[in-house]
């Protein structure tokens, strides 16, 4: 009984040590270049935005409605809830050139585009 | 109303089948309504806390707190899946045997069922969160129309309560024996596959960036949000583009289990004869 217990308790601590490994932060490769959209009255300003293809981007959404709204896109492959009167940046790996797609989650007649260039 | 209750749905949906599972998975344990419960209630508890604090939430971790927060939970619940299979495997067949005949395993049994409670508390806390914050916002501010939403509000819960009663009852309709089988090989893709999202969160965050290559993409066959999608994303973490550490980390769980199941499963029974 000693002997499964303190196998199991080796193994739970290998599992922690590895947990631990994987979420050490990792340097930034490339410093990422910052685009930012405006949400008010249930609009994207601008809705058409323009952000340097092949570069990592990091996008800024300024929520000023009371409201909370979700950025949400398919083809950037993200979706962040930003609180009312509240701002957040969503991490945008390097694109290809093309235009993405986006909206808000939970007001789908908001809608907008990076054109990625 | 319509648009309140496909929201409100989509977002219940997932807790809906995983609370079906844990419920499937529970069956023959005494006094388990009660931990499930709690885990509901306690996840919607902290579901309103989340979503009232969700800007500074937001703020920490210089913007990158509601994906670290993401991460973090769901390493719990996979933590606890991952040990309620351990626990199983050791005990499993003393369980089936008589539950009642040693206090231990009672005593054992209700720390394996807080593990599942953690479980369901995590997901109604994960998807509930955004169902109270959108409610939340068409209440404050879209005064007439806020009882039409409520109502499409209600009833997409109601639908999320149905899928998790199908889910339920489809498991049930397998036999004990092989259930057991069933329940435990969806209980560690369901562990895998949060691990993997737990992953994507990190990357989001920028605090995993090694191996962070695509592998492949079926978003032509099977898109992450076609309902279908959706449904195997929460049951075996499926994504139409995996990257290389989503997969290394659903596969390392995997092989996690699979080995501390082995570990104690296997002698433990051998050593309580001697």
């Amino acid at each position: 009984m000693f002997i499964i217990r303190t196998l199991s308790k080796l193994a739970t601590f290998a599992f922690a040590a590895w947990g631990l490994a994987v979420l050490v932060p990792a340097a930034h490769a490339q410093q990422a270049t910052e685009v930012q959209v405006t949400y008010s009255n249930g609009q994207f300003q601008p809705s058409d935005l323009k952000a340097p293809a092949d570069k990592p981007l990091a996008l800024r959404v300024k929520n000023l409605d009371t409201k909370a709204m979700e950025f949400e896109s398919k083809s950037l492959r993200v979706e962040k809830v930003v609180a009312a009167k509240s701002e957040g940046v969503l991490n945008i790996r390097a694109l290809k050139p093309g235009r993405y797609e986006f909206y808000d989650d939970f007001n789908e007649k908001a809608r907008g585009a990076l054109n990625v260039q | 109303m319509l648009a309140a209750l496909i929201i409100v749905f989509r977002e219940v949906f997932e807790a809906g089948l995983i609370i079906g599972i844990i419920l499937a998975v529970t069956r023959a344990v005494p006094r388990r309504n009660r931990w499930i419960l709690a885990g509901v209630l306690g996840g919607a508890l902290g579901a309103c806390i989340v979503a009232a604090f969700a800007g500074a939430l937001s703020r920490l971790f210089s913007g990158m707190g509601q994906e670290l927060f993401n991460a973090a939970i769901l390493g719990v619940a996979v933590v606890m899946l991952t040990w309620h299979n351990v626990w199983m495997a050791r005990h499993g067949k003393e369980l089936a045997a008589d539950m009642r005949a040693t206090g231990l395993a009672v005593a054992d049994g209700s720390k394996s069922l807080l593990a599942l409670a953690v479980v369901v508390g995590v997901a109604v806390l994960r998807e509930g969160s955004e169902v109270a914050l959108f409610l939340y916002g068409v209440v404050t501010t879209d005064g007439g129309s806020s009882e039409s939403f409520a109502w499409g509000g209600f009833i997409g819960l109601a639908l999320g309560a149905a899928v998790c009663l199908l889910t339920y009852q489809g498991l049930l309709r397998i036999p004990p024996r092989p259930l057991f089988k069933v329940t435990t090989v969806l209980i560690s893709l369901l562990a895998a596959g949060m691990a993997a999202q737990a992953a994507s969160f990190l990357e989001r965050a920028n605090w995993l960036t090694a191996l962070d290559s695509i592998m492949w993409d079926t978003g032509w066959l099977l898109p992450d949000h076609s309902l279908l999608g959706r449904t195997l994303h929460t049951l075996v973490g499926y994504t139409d583009q995996p990257t290389g550490m989503q997969l290394a980390v659903y596969l390392s769980v995997l092989l996690i289990t699979y080995l501390l199941m082995r570990l104690t499963g296997s002698r433990a029974p051998v050593m309580h004869a001697a």
